[in-house]
């Protein structure tokens, strides 16, 4: 047995069954948060607000909210999804079953990167309802989200096995991810910040991302797409390196 | 006399097959410094029922965990059906099951999906009529739509042994399958394990109880503080270290003991009012010295008012071994 692809579909199927046994919390409560951004910032203040780069400001802000749920959850998902084996004891059966850090990640950041591509097609459908908008570059688009979804499900499952307490489980996406989304360009571009905090917001590596997807969807952006994605690519081959050495030393999950 | 076979098999059992499990010069040191397994070597021959004792922190559930992939050896080697679980991990697991000691499973999952997932985790194609099997055969059929955290204790612990089941292993580990059950799940079980050998599987299991090691077990290993003390056949081993021990309360003290009785291993006890005889071995010579002693002591008009005569268990042996390793330490 080389490569045990069954082992692979096991974890796999089971992680989204996961997420549809807690749907109004894996599906429906990222939506409904959405929805209320869309409200209060994209009609209510949007309304008022002049469009930026030629963009409407209730459609410019899409990308942004869509990265803010994007990054939350995926990180979310992938990390609790290797946490609580490891928290109830169940590891046992990953670690005792036919299965290397190949198929472990199919499993279990596949699952998470799927819950995510379901989640950002839920919002933009849900976008539709409050603003107009239309995606220039629609394949570039969903290849952006499924790299941020690929790199952010490998960074939660890390988190999931660096986390010894469910303090800590949630430290890094509400203490650190949240707020750097929301400074890095969320609802506004790098250039309307004044001097030096437009400078300053370029060390924040989450306005690459939303910069990056907002470029796929209208063709403007902060930094160039070609930035964005190396990062992006940097940051998923770091991930992967990171796993496949706690895998070869057994760090967490092996005694 | 048998050659005792200390910290490992006696040579009869490596010439009758070759063993499916071998680990040899086993070690686990942790991070504290805790040395959970010090040089230890085992082989377990297929089909075979193998009980591992041992006090609380002995090692039996680091050697378990090592086998099976949980803990990290610090040295030494181990090799399943002839795979070097270092090198061909995937070909080894493959063919093995476990049974943790704790309760460990998704509470949230139906019996069933639970089940299907560790036949696929192995590798093995959906099968509904292998899980089928498995659950009528663990009484869990009933149960199959229902969630785990609904069931009893005893049937999660079938769950567990379900979910381990599932891929047809050829070789079981069940780490303390029956702690916490009543005693008639347990007697229950263990019908249950007589079972999984009659198909062939080869089960190794640690207890606590050590009448489970005495109803069920092909062979016995002892184990304390990392180290195996004794691994042989539990009928082997009963006979060797079996003793008979025979309380006779006389019915008149007496001063001493007769010199007819003096060849017997015994000695006066209670300002001379008891013989303590203790002797014999597993085999039932115990018994016929006590015979023996009564008639002597008749003929030596010693009347006695009742005689109190025990064969000491596996546990009496496990208990014995363990004292006289802490006593020599």
């Amino acid at each position: 047995m080389s490569f045990n692809l069954r082992g692979a579909w096991a974890i796999y199927q089971r992680e989204l069954m996961r997420a549809f046994r807690t749907a109004f919390q894996s599906l429906l409560a990222p939506v409904i948060t959405t929805s209320l951004y869309f409200i209060v910032f994209g009609s209510a203040i949007g309304g008022r607000m002049p469009a930026i780069d030629g963009v409407e400001y209730g459609a410019f802000i899409i990308p942004g909210l869509l990265m803010l749920t994007l990054l939350g959850e995926t990180t979310n998902n992938s990390s609790f999804g290797i946490y609580m084996p490891r928290f109830t004891g169940t590891i046992y059966e990953l670690l005792s079953a036919p299965v290397g850090v190949s198929e472990t990640l199919i499993g279990f950041v596949g699952a998470a990167a799927t819950k995510s591509l379901i989640l950002a097609g839920i919002i933009l459908g849900t976008a539709t309802f409050f603003v107009d908008f239309e995606i220039k570059y629609p394949l570039l688009a969903a290849g952006y989200i499924m790299l941020v979804a690929a790199s952010f499900s490998l960074f939660g499952f890390i988190l999931g096995i660096w986390a010894d307490s469910f303090e800590k489980l949630g430290i890094i996406p509400l203490l650190i991810l949240t707020p750097l989304t929301f400074l890095g360009g969320t609802f506004y571009s790098l250039d309307m910040l004044p001097e030096p905090w437009d400078a300053i917001a370029l060390a924040n590596p989450i306005a690459f991302l939303v910069s990056g997807l907002r470029w796929t969807f209208y063709g403007v952006s902060d930094v160039s797409i070609g930035l964005s994605l190396g990062l992006t690519l940097g940051f998923l081959a770091v991930c992967t390196i990171t796993i496949a050495y706690i895998f070869k030393t057994g760090w967490r999950l092996r005694e | 006399m048998r050659r005792l076979a200390i910290g490992g098999q006696p040579a009869k059992w490596r010439k009758v097959s070759e063993p499916i499990l071998s680990i040899r010069g086993l070690s686990k040191v942790y991070s504290g410094g805790v040395k959970a397994l010090d040089d230890v070597d085992l082989e377990i021959r297929k089909g075979e029922i193998f009980a591992l004792l041992g006090p609380n922190g002995a090692g039996k559930t680091t050697l378990i965990g090592a086998v099976c992939g949980l803990v990290r050896p610090t040295a030494g080697t181990i090799e399943a059906f002839g795979h070097d679980l270092a090198q061909d991990w995937r070909a080894a697991r493959a063919r093995i099951g476990l049974v943790p000691q704790e309760l460990a499973t998704d509470m949230f999952e139906t019996v069933y999906r639970a089940v299907s997932y560790s036949r696929g985790l192995f590798g093995h194609a959906p099968d509904k009529g292998r899980i089928e099997e498995v659950l009528r055969s663990l009484t869990l059929w009933d149960k199959r739509d229902s969630q785990i955290r609904e069931l009893s204790g005893g049937m999660k612990r079938r769950v567990l042994i379900a979910k381990a089941l599932a891929h047809e292993p050829d070789l079981l580990f069940l780490d303390e399958p029956t702690a916490g059950v009543d005693v008639e799940l347990r007697k229950d079980m263990w019908e249950q394990i007589s079972a999984l050998r009659a198909r062939g599987t080869t089960i190794i299991l640690t207890t606590h109880y050590i009448e489970e090691a005495e109803e069920m077990a092909d062979r016995v290993g002892i184990i304390r503080k990392g180290r195996i003390l004794m691994v042989d056949e539990k009928s082997a081993m009963m006979e060797r270290l079996g003793r008979t021990e025979a309380l006779i309360a006389l019915a008149e003290p007496i001063p001493e003991l007769p010199s007819s009785i003096a060849a017997f291993p015994v000695e006066l006890r209670k300002e001379g009012m008891e013989i303590c005889y203790r002797g014999g071995d597993g085999s039932g010579k115990g018994r016929e010295e006590v015979a023996a002693l009564t008639k002597a002591l008749v003929q030596a008009g010693i009347d006695y008012r009742g005689i109190d005569v025990h064969d000491s268990s596996l546990e009496d042996i496990f208990v014995n071994l363990v004292s006289e390793r802490e006593a020599a330490e």
